[in-house]
């Protein structure tokens, strides 16, 4: 007795509630099959626009997981994607605007990779 | 057996983790048991030592800020904010208004977000798992807003030395107060169910009781000395804008499960008055002061976290390599607290136990 009576004060409440999630989409998406969409400024991996480096070792500098290596002498920088944190501190720190954030991770492999970036002289 | 023999008093040992699904993380408690009663608990941590503090001493002290934010998952901007405050101190560094305000903003995004995970991790622990995902799936407004501020559903990164490096404009603060709004609407809606429903109250009333004096002389802080009775809230030191804010601690006497239950969820409606006061009151103007020295001397910083005092202890040495920082997190005050309230409780009552402290084993031991 004190149950049902417990249950049908809850009622209205509850039935509210449950039309709701039953009307509403479902908060999670099928992700294999359908891909989230990342929101607006989405922190992703980054690339190097060699057009534009100076080489100036700015970005070396600042990046708090040492992911970033740039050889002055020979024009190369080494990435690499698998230690950085994807905090965009280089993207804001690169004052020739080299640095070209994206959207996207890194997905999983095998191996680490390093992506190499060189001037083209 | 004779019957001139007296059955053998035995007790057992029953090690609970490191590895156990109520535990979000690894800790491990050996319980001595007695006829289904606990009579004896010994926690043994270790398990996920980092060396952050270590790696502190070793890095240039402006990337210990991405450092620090990683010591915990769930509170991360919280420790990036202490490691400023120290370092701001300790550099002379002033802090624009506006981004003292955006940093409370976020602080208690932060609170809501660890407080509403725990709310979900604790119906689990109590085998209510349909509230369990009512919660994560409201929680997942406040994830949203995180991703919409910086990029990231978890680590924001947005604390820097000087202030904030992001700022919110004007389309982002409507998202936020009529996200708050929302997220007011649906907890409201679950709150009942927290302070009246019978399988929610069986299993935390009167379970786990620390009295008032005990919790004091246990050290116990946050949440855990709040539900038993003690006001203390580290945000009434008024650092960054919280002096120019309205709170009262919330406070229950009962000292019991159900009681830090309540303080959570009341805390909960808290943050979210809290951060559509900041974003009523903030200030226009920049967001980031530039520090131009490297930090000398020594400081101290205590702020409020999810869980309780979290203390910066930071030394300079005047070069880019800090001398030490030492850090203290509120589940380490907590463990001997924890260790207490087990002792003299069914074997079933553990799992909701040693929830209701909100065990941050990764920040203990850093
Ligand atoms: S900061 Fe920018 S310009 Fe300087 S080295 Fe890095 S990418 Fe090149
Ligand atoms: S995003 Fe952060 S971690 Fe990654 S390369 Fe840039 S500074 Fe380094």
């Amino acid at each position: 007795m004190h149950i049902l009576h417990g249950a049908l004060i809850k009622m209205p409440r509850m039935i509210k509630r449950v039309l709701r999630s039953l009307l509403s989409r479902p908060a999670t998406v099928r992700y294999p099959f359908v891909k989230p969409e990342p929101a607006r400024g989405t922190r992703g991996g980054i690339s190097f626009n060699m057009d534009r480096c100076d080489l100036c070792q700015d970005c070396e500098r600042v990046c708090p997981s040492s992911s970033i290596k740039i050889y002055q002498d020979s024009g190369r920088i080494e990435y690499q994607p698998f230690r950085c944190i994807y905090c965009h501190i280089c993207v804001r720190t690169c004052m020739q605007r080299a640095i070209t954030p994206s959207e996207m991770v890194r997905g999983p492999a095998y191996e680490k990779s390093v992506d190499v970036y060189e001037v083209h002289r | 057996m004779n019957e001139t023999e007296q059955p053998v008093e035995v007790n057992t040992v029953i090690p609970f983790g490191p590895q156990h699904p109520v535990l979000p993380e690894p800790i491990q408690l050996r319980f001595t048991i007695h006829q289904d009663k606990v009579v004896g608990v010994v926690p043994n941590i270790g398990y996920i030592h980092r060396g952050i503090e270590k790696a502190c001493e070793l890095n240039d002290y402006k990337k210990n800020v991405s450092l620090c934010e990683r010591v915990c998952g769930i509170c991360n901007f919280m420790h990036a904010m202490a490691y400023c405050e120290a370092v701001e101190e300790l550099t002379d560094t002033e802090v624009p208004d506006r981004a003292k305000y955006l940093r409370v903003v976020w602080s208690e995004l932060s609170r809501l977000q660890s407080h509403l995970l725990w709310l979900g991790l604790f119906a689990d622990s109590i085998g209510f798992e349909s509230l369990f995902m009512h919660i994560w799936r409201d929680r997942e407004i406040v994830l949203s807003l995180n991703e919409k501020t910086s990029g990231h559903r978890i680590h924001l990164s947005t604390c820097a030395i000087g202030g904030v490096n992001k700022d919110m404009d004007k389309g982002l603060i409507s998202e936020y107060k009529s996200g708050m709004e929302l997220l007011e609407r649906r907890i409201r809606e679950l709150a009942p169910v927290f302070y009246k429903d019978r399988s929610v109250k069986d299993r935390t009333v009167g379970k786990g009781v620390l009295p008032k004096k005990r919790a004091m002389l246990l050290g116990a802080v946050g949440p855990t000395a709040r539900g038993s009775g003690i006001p203390q809230d580290m945000r009434r030191l008024g650092y960054e804008a919280y002096s120019n804010l309205d709170f009262e601690p919330v406070v229950h006497d009962e000292g019991d499960v159900h009681a830090r239950l309540l303080v959570r969820l009341e805390e909960v409606f808290q943050s979210i008055r809290l951060i559509k006061e900041c974003l009523e009151k903030m200030p226009e103007g920049p967001v980031m002061n530039k520090n131009r020295r490297f930090p000398n001397g020594a400081t101290v910083v205590r702020i409020e976290q999810p869980r309780g005092e979290l203390f910066y202890n930071v030394m300079g040495n005047g070069t880019k390599r800090l001398r030490r920082c030492r850090i203290r997190t509120p589940t380490l005050a907590n463990i001997p607290a924890l260790v207490d309230i087990l002792v003299g409780y069914d074997v079933s009552d553990i799992a909701p136990i040693v929830m209701s402290v909100d065990p941050c084993i990764s920040c203990t031991e850093r």
